[in-house]
C-alpha cells in the first residue's frame, strides 16, 4: 500500500455500512463538481453560473424536468442489467453494442415485418431483447469455457454493432424516401411508442426501468438464482465447490443485461427518432455511462433509479450548456470522466480507513 | 490508375494510415507487458492530437508539436497509473475514466481550435537513393512522414529491449508474476508506472501526427475509435512489438482497402475486422500451450500487494 508517516495508520475496514459507503459516494461526487468548475473557471466560464444553468435547465421546468427523465431512461435501463452482469463478476463494457442491435432488430420489425399493428411494438421489445442478450451471450460463452477476457470482447463487438448499423443505413435498409441521406424510413406510426403526454418520456421503456429496477433487486436479495450469481462473482472456487455451473450464471446474467440494453435501443429508435440512423447519434454513449451508473449504485438495482437520474441531468446539463454558454456536449465526458476518478479514489476510502495517531497492528 | 501505381499509392497510404497504429500500439504493449490494462489509449491520443495542434501552431514548430503531445500525454496517463497501481483501483472502470476524461477536456478546450488551418506541417520526406527501387521505392521510401520511420524505428527498438535486456526482464517479469519479480529486488510499482508512462507518450506522438502530419487540423473526436483498434492490436500482436508493427499494417491495409474496393466489398465488413480478428485471436490461444507462450501477461489488469494472495 501507500506509505505513510507512523502517525497515519490505514486499515482494512471490516465491512462498511451502507451509509458509509452513500455519504463517501456524495463526497466522491461532490469533489467531481469542484474540480470540474475549477476547470470552467479556467476555460473563462463562471462555475456558479455553469451549475445554475445545469439546475435550472434540469429542475426549473416541465420541459427540463422531463427532458433530464428522457435522457435518464436508457441510463436506467441499461444500468440496471449491468448491476446483474458485475455481480456475476462478468465485465460488460459491451452495452453499446447490445443497444445497437436492439434497434437493429427493433427497426427490422417496424419497417419489414408486416406485424398487424397492435403486435408490433411487443415484437419490437421481444425482438430487441433476443438481439442484445444474444450480442452478450458470445462472450459469456467465451469467458466460462474459455477463460476469454470479457473486457475485451464485449468492447470489440461493439465496434462491430457499430458497422452493422452503417452497413443498414447506407445500404440494404436506406430510406427510398430519404433523399440519399443514411437513414431508413420512418417508422410506421403504429411502431412509434407511447409517450407521457406532449414530452419525449417514452412510456413502456421507462416502465420496463423501473420494473427490471424492483424485479431484480428482489431476484438478487431474495431467490437462489439471485444467491448463485453472487457466489460465482464473489468466489468462484466456493461456486464451482457447491456445483453451481458457472457457465450457466454467467450467460443468465449477460442474458439478462445484453437483453435489457437491446429494450433501451427500442426506446431511442421507437421513442425518439422513429428511425434508424447513425449509430453514434443513437447511443451516445449511453452503453459506457451506464457502466458509471451501475458502479456508482455498487450494483443495487434500485439504486440505480437514482444515479441514472443523476447521470440525466449531467446529460440534460450538457444539452443545457450547449445553448446558454456556447460549451460543446463533450463537457459531458469531463463529468463523467471525472466522476468516475472520484468513485475509484473513493472505493480506497471504502476498503480502508485512515487512522491518526499510532494505534497497535490489528491484524 | 494503372495496376502498379494502384499498388503503390496502396502500399504508401497503408504505411501513413498504419503509424499512428503502430506508435499507440506499442506504448500499449509495455503497459500490458508490465500487467497494467489502459483503456484510455483513445483518450490519451484525442489529448495528443489536440496539444500537437495547438503547440504546432503557437510555435510555428510541427516537432515542438509533436514533442509536446508525448510529454502531455505521458503526464496525463500518470492518473491512471495512479489509480491502478498507488490506489490499486479497477484497472478497467479507470481507463475508460480516461478515455472519457481525454475525449471531454480536447473537446471542450479544442473548439477554439475547429477549422484553423496549421501554417507549418510535418513535411514529407524521401529516402535518397532508397525511393530509386522500382515499386518498392515509391511506395515505401518517397513522400512519406518521418513519423513513418519513427514508428519502424521504434518497433524495432522497443522489441530489443523488451527480450534482449535487463529492462526488458524485468517489465516481462512484473507483467507475469510480481511477487517473485518483488522478491528479487525490482520495483514493481516503479515499472508500472514508467511503462503506463511509455503508453501514454507514445498515444500522445500517435495523436499528434494525426493532426500535424496526416490530416493537419484539428476536429473534435478526430481518433475516431482508433485507440479501441489499439487495444485489438495489442491482442493481435500477442504482445510483440514487432508482429505489433505487421499488425498495425495489416489493419490499415484493411482499412484503406475498403475505401479502394468499395465496388466488391462492403467497406464496413473490412472495418469490422479488426475488432473481429482480436477475438478470434483471443480464441485460438485460449488453448493450454499457446496461452503460455503467447497469451496476456498472467498478472494482467491485478494490482500487486506485497504480502497478500
Amino acid at each position: 500500500m501507500i506509505k505513510t508517516p507512523a502517525w497515519i495508520q490505514i486499515e482494512r475496514r471490516p465491512s462498511p455500512s451502507g451509509w458509509t459507503v452513500f455519504a463517501i459516494s456524495v463526497v466522491a461526487i461532490l469533489l467531481a463538481l469542484i474540480v470540474a468548475g475549477l476547470f470552467f473557471q479556467f476555460y473563462g466560464v463562471s462555475a456558479l453560473r455553469a451549475y445554475g444553468d445545469i439546475i435550472k435547465g434540469a429542475f426549473g421546468s416541465r420541459l427540463g424536468l422531463t427532458e433530464t427523465v428522457r435522457r435518464m431512461i436508457p441510463l436506467l435501463v441499461i444500468g440496471v442489467g449491468l448491476t446483474v452482469a458485475f455481480r456475476a463478476l462478468f465485465w460488460n463494457i459491451g452495452a453499446e453494442g447490445q443497444l445497437l442491435m436492439g434497434a437493429v432488430v427493433a427497426s427490422g420489425i417496424a419497417l419489414f415485418s408486416g406485424l398487424p399493428d397492435p403486435l408490433l411494438i411487443p415484437a419490437m421489445f421481444l425482438g430487441a431483447f433476443a438481439a442484445g442478450a444474444l450480442w452478450g451471450i458470445g462472450p459469456a460463452i467465451l469467458k466460462a469455457k474459455l477463460g476469454i477476457n470479457d473486457v475485451i470482447t464485449t468492447l470489440m463487438l461493439n465496434y462491430v454493432a457499430i458497422y452493422v448499423v452503417h452497413w443498414l443505413i447506407l445500404g440494404p435498409w436506406k430510406g427510398p424516401t430519404m433523399r440519399g441521406f443514411p437513414y431508413t424510413d420512418k417508422f410506421p406510426t403504429a411502431a412509434f411508442l407511447p409517450m407521457l403526454g406532449g414530452t419525449r418520456i417514452h412510456l413502456p421503456t421507462l416502465a420496463i426501468g423501473l420494473a427490471g429496477a424492483l424485479v431484480l433487486y428482489f431476484v438478487v436479495k431474495k431467490t437462489r438464482v439471485g444467491f448463485e450469481i453472487r457466489v460465482v462473482g464473489e468466489n468462484p472456487d466456493a461456486a464451482k465447490y457447491a456445483g453451481i455451473s458457472q457457465t450457466k450464471i454467467t450467460v443468465l446474467a449477460m442474458v439478462i443485461s445484453g437483453g435489457l440494453a437491446g429494450v433501451a435501443g427500442v426506446g431511442e429508435v421507437a421513442g425518439v427518432h422513429h428511425m434508424l440512423l447513425n449509430p453514434s447519434s443513437i447511443a451516445l454513449s449511453y452503453g459506457y455511462t451506464a457502466i458509471i451508473v451501475a458502479w456508482l449504485a455498487r450494483r443495487n438495482p434500485l439504486a440505480v433509479i437514482l444515479t441514472s437520474f443523476l447521470f440525466g441531468v449531467i446529460m440534460r446539463g450538457g444539452d443545457v450548456i450547449k445553448i446558454s454558454l456556447g460549451l460543446p456536449f463533450q463537457l459531458v465526458n469531463v463529468f463523467n470522466g471525472l466522476i468516475l476518478f472520484f468513485l475509484i479514489g473513493s472505493e480506497v476510502l471504502i476498503r480502508y480507513r485512515i487512522r491518526f495517531g499510532t494505534v497497535k497492528e490489528t491484524s | 490508375m494503372s495496376w502498379e501505381s494502384w499498388l503503390i499509392s496502396t502500399i504508401s497510404r497503408t504505411l501513413a494510415y498504419g503509424t499512428p497504429l503502430l506508435l499507440a500500439t506499442l506504448g500499449e504493449i509495455y503497459a500490458e507487458r508490465s500487467g497494467v490494462l489502459n483503456l484510455g489509449v483513445e483518450g490519451m491520443m484525442i489529448v495528443g492530437a489536440l496539444t500537437g495542434f495547438a503547440v504546432a501552431g503557437k510555435t510555428g514548430n510541427p516537432w515542438l508539436g509533436v514533442l509536446a503531445a508525448g510529454v502531455v500525454s505521458g503526464v496525463f496517463s500518470l492518473i491512471h497509473a495512479f489509480a491502478s497501481v498507488t490506489l490499486r483501483a479497477n484497472q478497467v472502470v479507470s481507463g475508460l475514466a480516461l478515455t472519457m476524461l481525454g475525449l471531454g477536456l480536447s473537446g471542450v478546450i479544442g473548439r477554439a481550435y475547429e477549422g484553423r488551418p496549421l501554417m507549418n506541417t510535418l513535411d514529407e520526406i524521401s529516402i535518397p537513393l532508397l525511393e530509386k527501387i522500382p515499386v518498392l521505392g515509391p511506395a515505401i521510401f518517397q513522400d512519406q512522414s518521418p513519423l513513418v520511420y519513427v514508428g519502424i524505428i521504434m518497433a524495432i527498438l522497443l522489441w530489443f529491449v523488451l527480450f534482449k535486456t535487463r529492462i526488458g526482464i524485468s517489465i516481462r517479469a512484473v507483467g507475469e508474476d510480481p511477487a517473485t519479480a518483488d522478491s528479487l529486488g525490482i520495483n514493481v510499482s516503479r515499472v508500472r508506472y514508467l511503462c503506463v508512462m511509455v503508453g501514454g507518450v507514445l498515444a500522445g506522438i500517435a495523436g499528434a501526427y494525426l493532426s500535424v502530419a496526416y490530416r493537419p487540423s484539428w476536429t473534435d473526436g478526430m481518433t475516431a475509435g482508433m485507440g479501441w483498434i489499439v487495444i485489438a492490436l495489442t491482442i493481435f500482436a500477442f504482445w510483440n512489438p514487432i508482429s505489433g508493427m505487421f499488425g498495425a499494417y495489416f489493419f490499415a491495409a484493411l482499412f484503406v482497402l475498403s475505401f479502394r474496393l468499395q465496388a466488391w466489398l462492403s467497406p464496413e465488413l473490412l472495418k469490422a475486422m479488426p475488432y473481429l480478428l482480436a477475438i478470434v485471436v483471443l480464441i485460438v490461444v485460449s488453448r493450454g500451450t499457446l496461452q503460455k507462450r503467447m497469451g496476456a501477461p498472467s498478472a494482467l489488469s491485478l494490482p500487486y500487494t506485497r504480502g497478500e494472495d
